[in-house]
């Protein structure tokens, strides 16, 4: 019997070696260990042994069975392995396959451009404040201190509907508004929007553009705030590094009137083709509201003061992204859309 | 305003500085320097010559061969100008110019004849054709007799200078003469004004005796002087004059012409010459025209006035449509030998309407249009007086003719310099502005705390004391304002909540797959109300400047397929934009259209391009609802929203719905006609326009949190077969509606017609979620509500169940 259990042993020892997946090493499992199988035959025939050799007998069979049992265990961590390294291998993918788009569209570049100003101006405590793009002459024109058949009305030529009314030249009708209906309290508020003027499209021309104005009103705003805000302003917008000037300039419902130059992005100043070799560009014209713009809304020029500030997005998108013709914002070519896509630094 | 610094510096030290660095200051100080443009454009070996012989070229009609003196040798140059004579002097480039267009004068052969240097035009020489003098136009330029061979010309042409540009605001029109920018520059550099020399020995004759002047418009002619001048001899002018005209970019003519010229650059007072004989009646009478009177005016032209027209008459019919242009009638011609000088004050408003009526623009009614200093009428015309003495070997009769009620009252400004401090936020010394009053030529009194000023009449744009502020503060210079932020009471800024949702809209759109566009508000009649959800009366223009820009739009659709073709046309396979934009809506009360917010979206071409896996589709009508009920769910209106068949014109038939909010509709979307497509050789394009103000303001519950419940939910499934017509949508609500509280969900997950169906029948499938967040629901609960889902279904719809 002892001979028996040994051969069983070999042959067990034998299949559990030549098994060479899982399925085949559970069925020598199944068969030398399984309960129809000849180690359990031999312990259910020890009933015929004598019983003093039943002890050893059966402790004989139990070390027989534990040593194919581990011999098969670790057959069996082996093939597992095998095969589960088969099927990643099976699995494995080419991983420079194009993954499934994510296809996003993305602002247009002027709105890109007027929610950064915006919210640059939101931090500072500004609210946005928007008006009709079909004026009166009166909030476009009369109310901005340019009285009919003021010679400054020429700098905008404009697209009347009737005598009265004309598509807004500027934003500045949203100021006038805002101050009528605030009815003397202070106003700190940002005007984008689109406006109108009677030009031929082309590079640098067109019939409809974009502009944000700013206006702050209060007791004792100086014009040294105009500067600081400015400022701030450009540093935000374009750069720590930059620096601003001031030079006089002329607009009717401001006086002081400034155009703000800032120093050139592009080079910092030593001059280069952005900046025409002067190393500053030219970004915004401001002043201090004209006194006659704020008695006309009601408010007490001699108490109250305030600046205003404006802009156009083309320019500062045209200057900071390089686009060379403002008519690309209008023609709405994809292949020009979908460059301002991504985050800036 | 064209300055040459040259001319500049007759009236003010300009201390030698370099004209580009006079350029800057000047623009610092307020006065924008456009550009700095060198006269002599860097020429050298541009000479006199002098032409000792001309002989016909033997190989070229068209050329000649001459023999030139040009100082330190005799030598040949062959010259194809129609004007070159023997005798003449000229200007010669020699060997080794380069002229302003780039040429390199080299010695070269011309049809076998030796040529050293080239005899120029003065447009040879960078001056614009435009300000040659008609008798050099068309050939070379001929030099004065007193021209030395050898010498350069660029001193005797006054090229040896500098002009600068100036781009000069509404405001400053003192500026638009040489004394109003000498001021300007004299207080920039603290220096004195050297004025103009008007002297001259009057004659025994009294002007009065000449001619009799009468005003009967007085208000629109408040002052005229006229002189009259007698024996003149009509020629060229001196060579000095014609290039200070030519700097200043004006064509010299004869010399009286080029006087009043001069006069007007000089002093900012436009002059007009009459011929006095030409006059006929010794008389001049300012009045207003005679509706439909004509003049033939100096250009030829012959034109009709109307009764708001200022014209200078001799008594009987216009000479002169005052300060826009003379009259051909009485125009000074060489033959001329007394002349009549006008010098006036017209009224701004009145000449501006004139020149605007008559389209005729010029340096004379651009400056009396912004006013011209009241206290320079008499100087000028005294000037041109002493001009015409000299040059034109005239005789100034005594005195002259004038009607003068003008108010030449300076204004005066009362400001105090706390005030100018405050408004700047600086602390400038009264010393310190003091002087800068002083270099500006004000008169001032410093007194009780206060200054008093009386601003110069040149400067009309001095009123009040923010213009004083900013006098003191651009002399004072801009640099030196501090940086401050306003000193107030803070509070948050932000976006209003229509603009935060707006902007919500915006990144929603554009996250679904659709690039924001910006097209134009002008459109055409025909496109003006195409696609429009609500029509209302155009708002149109006056005067457009073209029909497809006439009108503003009532529909953001037209011009996004616009876009959509553009792209299509350049080969882009998906095309998918939005815009956020204004429709136009008839009048309201205000006389204003009604501006309504509205959002559109196109897309058109492939939507998903991923096929190597197998996943790719085309744009189809539930992409683009897709995208408007994702909004709505973004808005939180979903609930209220419901698309119903309609039909609209240009859009597919079968494939258009309106979207109501709560019953109101508020947009539409669509699939354009299949006809719209092929005109636009555009693939399967759908479209979309919302009252995106209307979805805004709508009033949405607060966000509220529902808790997540423990208990779980359970699916049945219903497959039906309805007639085809049968919306889903109606299905859809109907076990909405019959479903109870415990329906919480309905989803339609097949949907089948075809060969496998009965003719005119659809099979329909709908998964239904039921729950109760509060315990785990019983069979029996379940199959109650879904029997009345079944039972309503098959009541109100004919739906039967399938399998
Ligand atoms: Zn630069």
């Amino acid at each position: 019997m002892e001979a028996q259990l040994q051969q069983l042993k070999e042959e067990a020892l034998q299949k559990i070696t030549a098994s060479v997946n899982v399925k085949e090493l559970n069925d020598v499992r199944v068969a030398y260990l399984g309960k129809k199988g000849p180690i359990t035959d031999l312990l259910k025939g020890m009933g015929n042994l004598p019983a003093e050799e039943r002890p050893k007998m059966g402790a004989l069979v139990n070390v027989v069975r534990e040593e194919v049992t581990t011999v098969l265990e670790a057959r069996m961590t082996l093939l597992q392995e095998q095969a589960i390294n088969e099927q990643l291998e099976k699995e494995s993918i080419d991983v420079t396959l194009p993954g499934r788009p994510v296809k996003t569209g993305n602002h247009h570049p002027l709105t890109r451009v007027v929610e950064e100003i915006e919210d640059l101006f939101i931090g500072m405590g500004y609210e946005i404040a928007e008006g009709p793009e079909v004026e009166k002459d009166y909030y476009n024109f009369e109310a901005l201190n340019l009285p009919k058949g003021h010679p400054a009305r020429d700098m905008q030529d404009s697209f009347y509907i009737s005598e009265d009314i004309l598509l807004r030249t500027h934003t500045s009708p949203v100021q006038a508004r805002t101050m009528e209906a605030k009815e003397g309290q202070p106003i700190k508020i940002i005007c984008p929007g689109k406006v109108y003027r009677r030009d031929n499209d082309d590079a640098t021309h067109s019939h409809q553009f974009t502009q944000i104005e700013g206006l702050v009103i209060g007791e004792n705003i100086r014009m040294s705030d105009l500067k600081g805000t400015l400022s701030v302003f450009a540093k935000k917008m374009f750069g720590d590094e930059r620096e601003i000037r001031l030079r006089p300039s002329f607009f009717p419902f401001t006086e002081p009137s400034v155009e703000m130059d800032i120093s050139c992005f592009k080079c910092g100043g030593d001059g280069c083709n952005v900046c025409k070799k002067t190393g500053w560009i030219e970004i915004l014209g401001a002043g201090m509201v004209h006194p006659n713009v704020l008695e006309m809304a009601g408010y007490d020029s001699k108490k109250l003061s305030g600046f205003a500030f404006g802009m156009g997005p083309e320019r500062i998108a045209m200057l900071k992204y390089g686009v060379e013709d403002i008519r690309h914002f209008y023609t709405n070519d994809v292949r020009f859309l979908s460059q301002f896509h991504r985050t800036e630094v | 305003m064209l300055v040459s610094t040259k001319w500049l510096a007759e009236y003010v030290n300009t201390q030698g500085l370099d004209p580009k660095d006079l350029g800057e200051k000047i623009t610092r100080a307020g006065i924008e320097v456009d550009a700095v443009i060198d006269r002599s454009h860097g020429m050298t070996n541009v000479v006199v010559g002098y032409v000792k012989e001309k002989v016909k070229h033997p190989e070229a009609d068209k050329l000649n061969i001459c023999q030139v003196d040009v100082g330190d040798e005799t030598t040949q140059i062959i010259c194809g100008a129609p004007n070159v004579e023997a005798g003449q002097k000229v200007i010669v480039a020699r060997p080794g110019a380069v002229l302003p267009g780039g040429m390199k004068i080299k010695k070269a052969k011309l049809r076998g004849e030796e040529s050293n240097g080239m005899i120029c035009s003065l447009q040879e020489l960078g001056i614009e054709g435009r300000l040659v003098s008609k008798a050099y136009a068309d050939g070379i330029y001929v030099l004065p007799e007193t021209a030395v061979p050898g010498e350069s010309v660029l001193p005797l042409l006054g090229l040896d200078d500098v002009v600068l540009e100036l781009g000069l605001t509404p405001n400053r029109s003192d500026a638009l003469s040489m004394l109003g920018v000498a001021y300007e520059v004299g207080a920039i550099l603290s220096e004195d004004m050297k004025y103009p020399e008007a002297t001259y020995t009057e004659s025994n004759e009294k002007a009065s005796d000449y001619l009799s002047l009468k005003i009967d418009a007085i208000e629109e002619n408040p002052m005229y002087i006229a002189k009259v001048v007698k024996n003149i001899q009509v020629k060229e002018s001196p060579l000095w004059l014609q290039h200070r005209l030519m700097a200043a970019g004006v064509r010299p003519h004869n010399n009286v012409v080029d006087i009043t010229n001069y006069v007007l650059m000089e002093y900012g007072q436009p002059l007009h010459a009459f011929d006095y004989d030409r006059l006929e009646t010794k008389e001049i009478v300012v009045r207003l025209a005679n509706e439909g009177e004509k003049i033939v005016t100096l250009d030829d032209q012959e034109r009709t006035l109307k009764s708001n027209h200022l014209v200078i008459t001799n008594g009987n019919g216009p000479v002169a449509i005052a300060g826009v242009m003379g009259g051909a009638n009485s125009e000074v011609h060489d033959g001329t030998t007394t002349v009549v000088i006008e010098s006036a004050y017209f009224a701004g408003g009145s000449v501006r309407q004139t020149s605007k009526d008559h389209n005729l623009r010029s340096d004379a009614s651009a400056r009396f249009e912004k006013g011209v200093d009241p206290n320079r009428v008499i100087l000028a015309a005294e000037r041109a007086a002493s001009l015409l003495a000299e040059l034109a070997g005239g005789e100034v009769l005594a005195g002259s003719v004038i009607v003068d009620e003008l108010d030449k009252t300076p204004a005066e400004v009362v400001v105090s310099p706390d005030f100018i401090n405050n408004r700047l936020g600086m602390k400038i010394s009264l010393e310190d502005m003091t002087s800068i009053l002083t270099r500006l030529k004000f008169d001032y009194q410093a007194a009780n705390g206060l200054l008093y000023i009386k601003a110069p009449t040149r400067r009309q744009d001095i009123k009040i004391e923010e213009d004083i502020i900013e006098e003191i503060a651009r002399m004072y210079g801009y640099d030196e304002i501090p940086m401050t932020l306003p000193v107030e009471e803070s509070k948050p800024g932000g976006l209003t909540s229509y603009q935060a949702k707006r902007r919500q809209v915006r990144a929603f759109l554009e996250g679904a797959g659709l690039y924001q566009a910006i097209t134009y508000s002008l459109t055409s009649k025909e496109m003006s109300q195409k696609f429009a959800l609500e029509t209302a009366p155009v708002t149109e223009l006056l005067m457009p400047m073209s029909e497809d820009r006439s009108i503003l739009r009532q529909s953001l659709i037209p011009h996004l397929l616009e876009a959509v073709t553009y792209n299509t046309a350049r080969q882009a396979d998906t095309v998918a934009l939005y815009e956020v934009g204004s429709v136009f809506l008839g009048e309201t009360e205000s006389g204003l259209p009604h501006e309504q917010e509205h959002l559109a979206a196109v897309i058109s071409g492939k939507w998903l391009d991923h096929s190597w896996q197998g996943e790719k589709k085309a744009v189809d009508f539930f992409v683009l609802k897709g995208i408007v009920e994702g909004l709505m769910e973004l808005l939180g209106l979903s609930k209220e929203i419901t698309f119903e068949r309609t039909v609209v014109d240009g859009l597919h038939p079968g494939r258009t719905a309106s979207i109501q909010l709560a019953g109101e509709e508020i947009g539409l979307i669509a699939q354009l006609h299949p006809s719209e497509q092929k005109d636009r050789d555009l693939k399967e394009t759908y479209v979309m326009e919302l009252n995106l103000a209307q979805v805004l303001n709508k009033e949405v519950e607060a966000l509220y949190y529902a808790p997540v419940s423990k208990f779980p939910s359970i699916s049945r499934d219903i497959a039906l077969v309805v007639d085809s017509e049968k919306a889903t949508g109606e299905l859809q609500a109907i076990i909405q509606l019959s479903g109870g509280r415990l329906l919480k969900n309905v989803h339609l997950f097949d949907l089948y017609e075809g060969e496998k169906m009965e003719q005119g029948k659809k099979s329909v499938a709908f998964s239904l979620t039921y729950f109760d967040p509060e315990r785990t629901l019983t069979d029996e609960e379940v199959v109650n509500a879904h029997n009345k889902v079944l039972k309503a279904l098959a009541e109100q719809a004919g739906a039967e169940l399938r399998g």
